[in-house]
């Protein structure tokens, strides 16, 4: 009873925070996305043709709508808990009988909850451009949910390790972005030569872009199965990490 | 009962630096108990362990009877903190920062609005119930973290230097409001460097030098242990030359005033025969210096020389 009502008071404490600056949280992917669409959808994409057998522009809707869930559940939590860390308001969750696996339920909740709502956001811009299919809601919306699981988790992760506002920004710029752009949000792996189609399989990205685009319009380059299966491992193993970084105190105790 | 209980509480940091170096120390339930030292003797480690804020190297701390290791939740629920420096979100309303800290306690709803309105009442803090917290004056914000200390009802209250800084008309607020509480039951531990304040609200204390106890007792046996009392009195007239007062010690003068200092022994009847017979006239005496202060100051001072030597 005590643990729920702390976490529930987490959970709307994170959400009321990207609601109540919804000009900075919600707004921006929209515009951005909107633009994507336009640029690469229409202009470009008219003359490109399909990809398996789907317009360029439905190729692209799944990927540009995870890659916003992506780095929307990620700078959340990241800029979130660094802030508390950095306000050093987290010591009133460290004083009180909370237990640490509540703390990062009620961040990482936060951060789904904002990356699912831009996903929404960015979907309905995208019904402007194109017809918006889903042939399969469980799976595309299972992958939503574990893709902005797994990154409000890293984005914790992060935000513990971080000792200044650089450190939160490192990640996003020169790691997530790269990654989400070349995880196949735009081509498909077949387009790729020879070595480059092998070296995507190093990113994690890649998996949960196709898994999620496979549940929309039923194309992927890669084993569905095993992306649902290694996603849902690395959100099990960062969950560990997260966990032990709470009991040592990494960054929030001395 | 025993609101804390610790026992050989060491700490060392990760740069090596010892900030505890083996404190044993008891604070009776119900007690208002000052934890005095200068800067740097190990009181905001101390309060921080106790607080879960810092982790100890070793030793033992347990809250009315609950172990601070394997208890831990029941041990946090006992305590409420007000720390030295504001740590709330400066961007949250006033109610705000006090109703979330009532739910990450387990308070329902219902039960949390009552408290928070009743705390924030009680630190004249209603009208401002709306107000993002970083436009408040230094004064309410410490008197935010009192009320969001107080808001889940703690058995034990820690206030950290809670009137640094404040004005003497808040300070005199928040003497009130912590005898208040006190009375209605809660243990408090207030550590200041206002020793006039540790003086006259609590009742037991305990000195913390360069990370141990050098001394723990009640208020009134340490203070009667000063054997030496400084007095400044106003004269009615200007004395021409410097007095000569048995047993007594003339430490400064002027027209207006006279310092002296007093053993014990004498007193001051023997003290006021001794001015009336030379025609001293006097208007009224103070204490020169507040007497826990002189007491900190000989104990810190004894402890620095017994190092030296």
């Amino acid at each position: 009873m005590n643990n729920r009502i702390a976490l529930w008071t987490i959970i709307k404490k994170e959400v009321y925070r990207f609601l109540r600056i919804w000009p900075q949280t919600l707004l921006p992917p929209a515009i951005t996305t909107a633009l994507y669409f336009l640029i690469f959808g229409k202009l470009i994409g008219s003359r490109i043709g399909t990809i398996s057998g789907a317009t360029y522009m439905d190729y692209i809707v799944p990927g540009i709508i995870l890659m916003s869930v992506i780095s929307h559940s990620y700078s959340n939590v990241v800029s979130s808990f660094y802030s508390t860390k950095f306000q050093r308001n987290i010591e009133e969750l460290i004083v009180a009988p909370v237990p640490n696996w509540v703390i990062l339920a009620g961040y990482a909740t936060g951060g789904i909850c904002r990356g699912l709502l831009v996903g929404i956001v960015v979907a309905l811009i995208s019904m402007l451009f194109a017809d918006l299919t889903v042939l399969n809601p469980l799976i595309t919306v299972g992958v939503a949910i574990m893709t902005a699981t797994l990154f409000s988790l890293a984005g914790f992760i992060n935000a513990m390790l971080a000792e200044s506002f650089d450190d939160i920004s490192i990640i996003p710029n020169f790691v997530l972005t790269p990654l989400s752009y070349l995880g196949g949000v735009f081509y498909s792996v077949d387009m790729l030569s020879d070595f480059w189609q092998t070296a995507i399989l190093g990113n994690p990205i890649m998996y949960m872009i196709n898994a999620f685009r496979y549940g929309m319009i039923g194309v992927t380059d890669i084993d569905v199965q095993f992306a649902l299966l290694m996603t849902a491992g690395v959100v099990v193993g960062l969950i560990m990490v997260c966990l032990v970084l709470l009991h040592k105190g990494v960054g929030i105790k001395n | 009962m025993k609101a804390l209980s610790i026992s050989n509480l060491k700490k060392t940091y990760k740069n090596g630096f010892t900030a505890l170096k083996g404190i044993d120390l008891e604070v009776e339930a119900g007690d208002f108990f000052a934890l005095l030292g200068p800067n740097g003797a190990g009181k905001s480690t101390a309060i921080g362990i106790i607080s879960s804020l810092v982790t100890a190297s070793s030793g033992s701390v347990s809250i009315f009877g609950h172990d601070l290791i394997k208890e831990r939740e029941l041990a946090k629920s006992c305590i409420g903190l007000v720390p030295q420096e504001i740590n709330f979100n400066q961007f949250d309303t006033v109610l705000g920062i006090v109703l979330n800290q009532a739910g990450y306690y387990g308070m329902p709803r219902k039960l949390a609005l009552e408290r928070t309105e009743y705390c924030l009442k009680q630190m004249d803090l209603w009208e401002k119930r709306n107000t993002v917290s970083r436009r408040l004056s230094g004064g309410m914000k410490r008197r935010v973290m009192i009320a969001r200390a107080m808001v889940h009802q703690p058995k034990l209250l820690i206030l950290d230097e809670p009137t640094a800084g404040v004005d003497i008309e808040i300070r005199r607020a928040m003497w009130q409001m912590m005898q208040d509480v006190n009375k209605q039951g809660t243990t408090i531990i207030l550590t200041t460097h206002y020793l006039e304040e540790a003086e006259s609200l609590c009742r037991n204390i305990a000195i913390i030098d360069q990370g141990l106890i050098v001394e723990n007792s009640d208020m009134t046996s340490l203070l009667a242990r000063l054997n030496v009392d400084h007095f400044v009195l106003d004269l009615a007239e200007p004395l021409t030359a410097k007095p000569e007062l048995d047993g007594c010690h003339i430490e400064d003068f002027n027209d207006k005033t006279l310092s002296i200092s007093v053993p014990k022994s004498v007193g001051l009847n023997a003290l006021f025969e001794q001015l009336t017979a030379k025609n001293i006239k006097i208007l009224s005496l103070k204490n020169r210096s507040n007497r826990l202060e002189q007491l900190f100051m000989d104990l810190i001072d004894s402890k620095t020389k017994g190092n030296a030597a």
